[in-house]
């Protein structure tokens, strides 16, 4: 099982280090990082490598769409639907 | 399935043997003629050269990036058309597909691009937008179970000879990508001649009139034609051509080192003078330089990581540097004949410079990478 609270840090971590340099706001883990200016939309496929690499799952062509990706809470939502769909297929 | 080290190493041997014999002799007729021909592009889809970076599950070779790196290398250094077409088809398009498609998608399109009986090509600048990417023209609307497209593409490699086109198009704000077939009534291509380089990849410009594609040739989700799609391609787009850079300048330096053993200037070989041999020790250091960083940038794919981008970023900005370098150095130890189109120099010198503007200019390439070196040392910067 994924440890949700462990996953909400790294990515929010993540996104803290790729934050646009001159950008001084803080995070919060709702904040549209695209339409509040941490992250610009050239992020997007860096934060889709990094779910896929970091969780070992593999983001399906359904699922890339940047709502998934556009802040901390639905990147975690995202990661748990995954985990959660292999999982399932493993306990079947 | 990926292939074994050994087929690997077969399958590369088998490249170079074709590349060797059967390309880079004739690199400058093609140059001249302002054409690939036939059979090399069927040389290559038979060696299974064109479906390189597809699995084997559809008919591809499945080869690992690093190795496909190489393999660039080995076409590139032979002549940079044909790696071109390598670097439309299996990376640009190929390589997106494979990312982003639907199943149905990968079933219908990947084993024909896989044998070199569809060739891809991509369609993202317009006449007047280049750089500046997401604010394209092309439109598209929304009809029935159709999306209608309009617009023009420009500077699109291999466009002249494409069967399939993934096209970035825009309704409203919302850019979108899609899988376009040629055979649908209403693409129009134009040749674009008089290039500095690339002069033998079929360039196109494209007009789309009207042109009705099917709702399931939507290319990953609507509204990800830039986000995903684009950026995406222009990834697997930008580290072909950062070993297309490694090609040109290796190219180079093979040639300028052989030059110098042979000629003879003031009763020496031009090779046993100090400023000759100033210009290949450069030449040298730069080419194992800009290697080590493609290496670098494909160690990061093989292994999935995030770091893979930027370093592939990396990697394409200061290689192209160093083809333009190398290539230039080389016209200077050829003196008049590097000049002159019967030797080879002065068309690597051309090609080079095509690579600081292609799949990003070396200035956007300045953007992000500074970006991302105030991001990465500003905090490990140290004030007292």
């Amino acid at each position: 099982m994924m440890d949700e609270k462990v996953a909400r840090i790294q990515i929010h971590n993540f996104i803290e280090e790729i934050i646009d340099a001159f950008h001084d706001g803080e995070l919060k883990d709702s904040d549209n990082i695209y339409d509040k200016g941490f992250v610009s939309s050239l992020g997007a496929m860096r934060l889709l490598q990094y779910i896929e690499n970091t969780f070992e799952v593999q983001v399906p062509d359904e699922d890339i769409h940047l709502k998934n990706f556009n802040s901390v809470d639905s990147m975690v939502a995202l990661v748990q639907k995954l985990k959660g769909d292999a999982s399932n297929a493993n306990d079947n | 399935m990926q292939m074994t080290i050994e087929e690997t190493e077969k399958f590369l041997a088998s490249a170079v043997e074709f590349s060797e014999t059967s390309i880079k002799q004739r690199a400058g007729e093609f140059d001249r003629n302002g054409a690939l021909p036939k059979e090399i592009i069927e040389g290559l889809a038979q060696r299974g050269i064109l479906g390189a970076t597809i699995p084997k599950e559809y008919g591809g070779i499945g080869l690992d990036p690093l190795s496909y790196g190489r393999l660039t290398e080995i076409i590139g250094k032979a002549c940079c058309s044909s790696r071109t077409l390598l670097t439309v088809h299996a990376s640009l398009v190929c390589e997106t597909l494979l990312k982003l498609a639907n199943s149905a998608q990968k079933k219908r399109y990947l084993p024909k691009l896989a044998h070199g009986k569809m060739l891809g090509c991509f369609a993202l600048s317009e006449p007047e937008n280049g750089s500046d990417a997401s604010s394209i023209n092309m439109r598209y609307e929304c009809k029935e179970n159709k999306f209608i497209l309009n617009g023009k593409k420009k500077w699109v490699s291999f466009g002249g000879l494409a069967d399939l086109f993934i096209v970035i198009a825009k309704e409203g704000d919302t850019i979108s990508a899609f899988l376009v077939e040629k055979t649908i009534p209403g693409i129009n291509t134009k040749p674009i001649v008089g290039l500095l380089g690339n002069r033998a990849t079929h360039m196109a410009e494209i007009t789309f009139t009207d042109v009705e594609v099917p709702k399931e040739n939507v290319l990953g989700k609507i509204g990800t034609g830039f986000t995903f799609v684009a950026n995406t391609a222009l990834f697997y787009g930008r580290y072909s051509i950062a070993w297309a850079g490694v090609a040109i300048a290796q190219a180079a330096l093979e040639e300028m080192s052989k030059y110098a053993i042979f000629r003879e200037q003031f009763g020496h070989k031009i090779g046993q003078y100090q400023l000759i041999k100033g210009l290949i020790a450069d030449a040298v250091t730069q080419v194992h330089a800009a290697r080590a960083l493609c290496q670098k940038a494909g160690e990061y794919r093989v292994s999935n990581d995030d770091q893979a981008i930027m370093e592939t970023n990396i990697a394409k900005y200061f290689t192209s540097k160093v083809a333009v370098q190398v290539s230039s150095d080389a016209v200077q130890v050829f003196g008049g004949n590097g000049c002159w189109d019967q030797y080879p120099v002065e068309r690597l010198y051309r090609e080079s410079k095509i690579l600081e503007i292609i799949e990003g200019t070396s200035q956007i390439q300045q953007i992000l990478i500074g970006d991302h070196g105030m991001k990465k040392y500003s905090r490990q910067a140290v004030y007292t």
